[in-house]
């Protein structure tokens, strides 16, 4: 049975294996360094400048957790120290009911609702924010529900305590609870980050798919995920060797996230323990 | 409760779960069953463009000759020519013609499709030259009031990279992806009307049969005439619109047996219906 | 007065929260209902998808989502078993955990790039129900190893001295008293494995492909409700009314899964507080 676990050591194995593989014609030329290097995505003319793209996904999975963040919090803190019976019940079921919906479903809102929306203030209306929006809304479940069950774990007595003390219900929340939960609070928003990072829909159409550094929020942006989505179908040769490697710097970008998160987890677990 | 108790409880339970492994086993044995199917089977991959129109015609196809399955994939003219080259599909569709390099190939026209300019309806822009879609496209014009028209930024929006429309446009303009300063870049052609018919200063361009339904069915979008040449499906049928393309299937050598009854079956009369459902025109 | 500023900044919130939800729900119940119908469901697509219905998309995802739980459920429950009960070395443990989040984090489509070259073009799958559900197994499988052997090790270990004590066998406290205690755990990881898996369009869109047909086997290649409404959006004019109608069909099928699971963890917590 222990042979078992090691298919998914094998399993990591062969994806990194396949995407090597596959991408293995451009970067074992040594072109690899001109993912970086160049500034253009025009893949038929031979430019394969990513930097963009890498950035313009790092800065909408910041832009979601900057949005959901906040409204996530606030959702757990009702849903801990507000609501009550079937207000907290119904609370639940309709967090429970935003993560059903399916990111394609709320990429078909985004293009026709939010979009149109967010152009009246500034042309086009597919851009960093809109896609930023869309993205937090779709995050803003696995957020509420984590840092809910963190402040549910939260100590009892550390609350009397604060309270015994007379201090005011904000500042129990705000300056002992949500501290007190901080490390639960901070895995949900690694795992909302490897969502938001990795989500394909939503960005491909709601963000505009512009290749480029972002100069404002209302600019149009191309994520890596949607360059795949975009491209693959239509790709042949060095062009598809070249949506493998996003794929792989994909993989590389969430095990950084994924190695940050165990290393702030144990690091959050050793100064509780002080 | 004790716990022999507990564990007699949920057995109950285990075997609920046991039953549920048992479901799954005759499942998958259902499916291994099923795995001798002997149908003659075509593939077909290539242009978005071409795809749903060949669906349909592969659909009739079928229900003709019950022992033929067509399996039809989208993946862009490119992936059409290469396919059918190596093997990887019977028939390749094409929405452009086959250029210097492909004569290697066999294109069988099956409809032709014409390319316009769209910009919103309340865009009070009548006409574009050539040099003046080219400069908006390059990002020199970056104002409707600089063509007449009104005081609003301009959202220029191109198709992305593979996709034959935009070949063909760049080519029509002689013009580089790299040199074209876009605002939104889409993927297929609904996107396009998507995106233009919900910002007021947007240009874009799509299959004009396509626009011109969108249109009638009150999508705020409107068609540009090209070089003076109304952008309608007639003008697209008798040839005198300028930016217009062949939809081709394509195929390796001459066709035979079932490739080949396709083939003559999507040049028929008998799909003239379907052609006009796709919002192309029959050749 | 900072107390009631704060707590009304936090009503504000949610009341926010509930007003974008109704707003996305009501747009897609308001834009899809007039054409769902009976009818709907059980007829082919035509005209693109234009008119008609669903059946077939119906199926298909159907098809793909049991290929993939018949193959992710076992092996995703023995390898929880043997992590929460086998594996005597911790930091093998640890290390397989970590491998274990790696994979849960990596995105959807990275697994239909790697689907799409291994299953489809490697093994020679081509598009088919088999890639996809092949594929959508590799997906859902570290998050349901996860669930369950979460739920493995919650078991408390007096149950599982006491099995032992009375001279049961190991495979059969696994058996008979860890999976049945685990059940719950197990049943909720798979159904979270069911609505992601349902919900995926990308991974998809590159191994189980397009055809819009009824499947006859699993290597036929089909399209499932996702990819549909994404076509129906994206790349058919006219096609917004029946996207909306799948829409609603797909919320509801994940909203019916979403609440199986509820039920289950809520009658977990009601069986663990009643045995402590």
């Amino acid at each position: 049975m222990g042979a078992l676990s090691f298919v998914c050591a094998a399993l990591l194995c062969l994806i990194l294996g396949f995407l090597l593989y596959e991408s293995w014609s451009l970067v074992a030329d040594g072109r690899w360094l001109s993912f970086f290097s160049q500034t253009g995505w025009y893949p038929l003319e031979g430019l394969f400048g990513m930097t963009p793209m890498i950035f313009a996904s790092l800065v909408l999975t910041f832009g979601s957790l900057v949005i959901a963040l906040p409204v996530g919090l606030a959702c757990a803190i009702f849903l801990e120290f507000y609501a009550k019976g079937w207000v907290k019940k119904s609370f639940q079921s309709l967090l429970n009911l935003l993560a059903g919906i399916p990111s394609v479903v709320l990429g078909l809102w985004g293009l026709t609702e939010l979009v149109p929306l967010i152009g009246q203030i500034k042309a086009p209306g597919t851009s960093v924010l809109a896609g930023a929006v869309v993205l937090s809304l779709m995050i803003l479940p696995t957020l509420a529900l984590t840092s809910y069950a963190a402040l549910t774990s939260v100590d009892r007595s550390i609350l009397a305590g604060a309270q015994a003390l007379g201090l005011t219900q904000k500042t129990q929340i705000l300056a002992i609870a949500v501290p007190a939960a901080r490390s639960g609070i901070m895995s949900g928003v690694l795992l909302a980050s490897a969502r938001a990072l990795g989500e394909t829909m939503v960005v491909l159409m709601v963000a505009g798919n512009v290749v480029q550094m972002p100069s404002s929020l209302f600019a149009p942006v191309r994520a890596l995920t949607a360059n795949i989505a975009l491209e693959m179908a239509y790709a042949l040769g060095g062009h598809r060797a070249s949506l493998y490697v996003s794929g792989l710097l994909l993989t590389i970008i969430v095990w950084i996230l994924a190695y940050l998160a165990s290393y702030l987890f144990n690091k959050g677990r050793t100064v509780s323990h002080d | 409760m004790s716990l022999v108790t507990r564990i007699f409880t949920q057995r109950a339970h285990s075997s609920q779960l046991s039953r549920l492994f048992c479901l799954l086993g005759v499942v998958s044995i259902a499916f291994l069953s099923n795995l001798s199917l002997a149908a003659e089977r075509l593939t077909l991959t290539g242009s978005s463009t071409v795809a749903p129109l060949a669906l349909e015609m592969a659909k009739r196809f079928e229900k003709n000759n019950p022992d033929v399955r067509i399996d039809v994939q989208t993946g862009g003219s490119s992936r059409g020519v290469n396919d059918a080259r190596v093997g990887l599909a019977d028939i390749g569709m094409v929405s452009r013609a086959l250029k210097e390099s492909e004569q290697d190939l066999t294109a069988h026209l099956i409809a032709l499709d014409g390319i316009g300019i769209i910009v919103h309806s309340s865009n009070t822009v009548k006409e574009l030259s050539r040099q003046q879609i080219i400069d908006i496209y390059q990002g020199k014009i970056r104002n409707w009031a600089d063509v007449d028209g009104p005081n609003l930024e301009i959202t220029v929006v191109n198709k992305a990279e593979g996709r034959s429309t935009l070949e063909l446009f760049l080519h029509f303009f002689e013009l580089k992806n790299s040199q074209i300063r876009p605002q939104v870049v889409i993927g297929d052609n609904q996107q396009g009307i998507k995106t233009v018919s919900g910002n007021p200063g947007a240009i874009g361009y799509v299959s004009i049969g396509t626009a011109e339904f969108e249109h009638n069915r009150g999508t705020p979008i409107k068609l540009l005439p090209m070089d003076g040449k109304e952008a309608t499906v007639k003008g697209v049928a008798s040839g005198e619109y300028p930016l217009s393309r062949p939809l081709n299937l394509v195929t390796k050598a001459q066709p035979e047996g079932f490739a080949a009854s396709f083939i003559e079956f999507a040049q028929s009369t008998d799909v003239l219906d379907l052609i006009e459902n796709q919002f192309f025109v029959a050749p | 007065m900072i107390d009631r500023a704060f707590s009304l900044g936090i009503y504000a919130i949610i009341a926010l929260v509930i007003a974008t939800f109704g707003w996305i729900i009501g747009d897609v119940i308001i834009k899809g209902i007039s054409v769902v119908s009976w009818e709907f469901l059980i007829s082919e697509p035509e005209d693109a998808g234009r008119a008609g219905g669903i059946a077939p998309i119906l199926v298909s995802t159907l098809y793909v989502l049991i290929i993939a739980l018949v193959i992710a459920l076992p092996l995703g429950i023995s390898a929880a078993i043997w992590l929460a009960e086998f594996s005597q070395n911790q930091s093998h443990t640890l290390h397989v955990g970590i491998i274990l989040d790696v994979l849960a984090g990596v995105p959807s489509i990275v697994y239909g790039l790697f689907g799409n070259a291994f299953f489809c073009i490697y093994l020679g799958l081509g598009y088919s129900l088999l890639s996809g559900g092949l594929t959508l197994a590799c997906m859902i499988l570290p998050v349901f190893i996860r669930t369950c052997e979460s739920g493995i090790r919650s078991v408390q270990s007096d149950w599982r001295l006491g099995g032992l004590a009375l001279g049961m066998r190991r495979s059969v406290v696994i058996w008979k008293i860890l999976l049945p205690a685990a059940q719950p755990a197990i049943i909720a990881g798979l159904i979270l494995s069911i609505g992601r898996a349902t919900a995926e369009t990308a991974a998809l869109l590159f191994t189980s492909g397009y055809v819009d047909r009824m499947p006859e086997s699993i290597f036929d290649s089909a399209r499932v409700l996702a990819v549909h409404i994404y076509d129906l959006t994206m790349n058919v004019t006219g096609g917004d009314e029946t996207a909306y109608g799948s829409a609603l069909i797909l919320i509801v099928l994940i909203i019916l899964l979403n609440t199986l699971a509820q039920g289950f963890i809520d009658s977990w917590f009601k069986r663990s507080g009643h045995y402590r």
